[in-house]
């Protein structure tokens, strides 16, 4: 047992619901499977975690032994999201989402279209052709985006159910390279936000939070942690604290200092 | 005849179907799903769709992914 391990208070509530197409989801912390050690790994994690959602790839039968992984899933109780990781136009991704569909009975689909390996950047222009014939298609579309207001009002408008702009490239726990346009983002969205990427330590975690976002997908930061299921409650309770911070409305940074002690009544030494 | 399954050669009877060959790769169990020819095949397809010589079949399961 760590401090960590303590119970928390519930992310979400009545008074604070997650919503993602219609579905409350208890936890606002989304948690990526990829990178873990083993499948003990992952199930400690998503336990310490709290997660409600954890995303899966679809890969080729026998390429791992992986028997048990939607077993561990369903022990927990969480939903499943799976990715089209790896696929780089729209019609790779528009197969693999319908093979997801297929074999997971969900048709939610986070969706990736990335440009080249060196960056994993998303590629904008397969992204929103993907999410257009996707949502068409009666898909529930989580696309991973660039940090860019204009792709994600695209996006939105295209009828994705969240938009997901990334931090940083993925796999690099560059925290947000870009703050102001995570905000604008946040500031015009009719769908929620979800930070998605790049995320590498609890404050990340916490200040894509405080900026506004409704939630945080993350997976290396856990999972490659060198103690991933302590690393998973330290951004369990990040993303609690940074929401409530958001919530509770953060005091305006000022240029000079202000007292908080009062000014009247010093006694005269 | 010669198929391809999951970019392996493989020989399978004649007519033989997708149901007959997804669960002999994967034991049937849940989680996966099967490409034939480019097109995803819905699992309740699988029984009535037959095979040709040089079908190219594709078969994916869920794996740990971000």
């Amino acid at each position: 047992m760590t401090a960590l391990d303590e119970p928390v208070d519930a992310p979400t509530g009545p008074a604070d619901p997650f919503v993602v197409a219609g579905v409350p989801l208890a936890s606002r912390l989304l948690l990526g499977t990829g990178g873990a050690a083993s499948m003990a790994v992952v199930e400690e994690t998503i336990a310490s975690s709290g997660t409600a959602l954890c995303t899966v790839s679809m890969r080729r039968h026998g390429v791992a032994a992986q028997g048990s992984l939607l077993d561990v899933l369903d022990r927990h109780g969480v939903r499943i999201l799976p990715n089209t990781a790896g696929c780089r136009t729209a019609r790779e991704a528009m197969l693999t989402a319908e093979l997801a569909r297929e074999a997971l009975e969900t048709n939610w689909v986070k969706l990736e279209v990335v440009a080249d390996e060196f960056t994993l950047l998303p590629d904008p222009i397969e992204l929103l052709d993907a999410a257009e014939q996707l949502v068409a298609r009666g898909f529930v579309v989580l696309p991973y985006t660039n940090d860019d207001p204009i792709l994600a009002r695209r996006l939105q408008q295209a009828g994705c159910a969240a938009v997901m702009p990334l931090g940083a490239p993925i796999g690099t726990g560059l925290g947000l390279t870009n703050p102001h346009n995570i905000e604008l983002i946040v500031s015009e969205a009719t769908v929620p936000v979800i930070l998605d990427a790049g995320i590498g330590t609890a404050s990340d975690a916490a200040l894509a939070m405080e900026l506004g976002c409704d939630a945080v997908l993350l997976a290396s930061a856990v999972t490659r942690a060198q103690d991933p299921a302590l690393m998973a409650a330290a951004m369990r309770h990040a993303v609690l604290a940074g929401r409530a911070a958001r919530r509770a409305g953060r005091i305006p940074k000022r240029r000079h200092a202000q007292a908080s002690s009062p000014v009247q009544g010093m006694a005269v030494l | 005849m010669n198929v391809t399954v999951n970019g392996q050669p493989r020989d399978v009877a004649t007519g033989t179907t997708l149901q007959v060959l997804v669960s002999g790769e994967t034991g049937g169990g849940r989680g996966g799903a099967a490409a034939l020819d480019g097109d995803v095949v819905p699992r309740s397809q699988w029984p009535d769709t037959a095979l040709r010589d040089g079908s190219v079949v594709e078969i994916v399961t869920a794996v740990q992914g971000g």
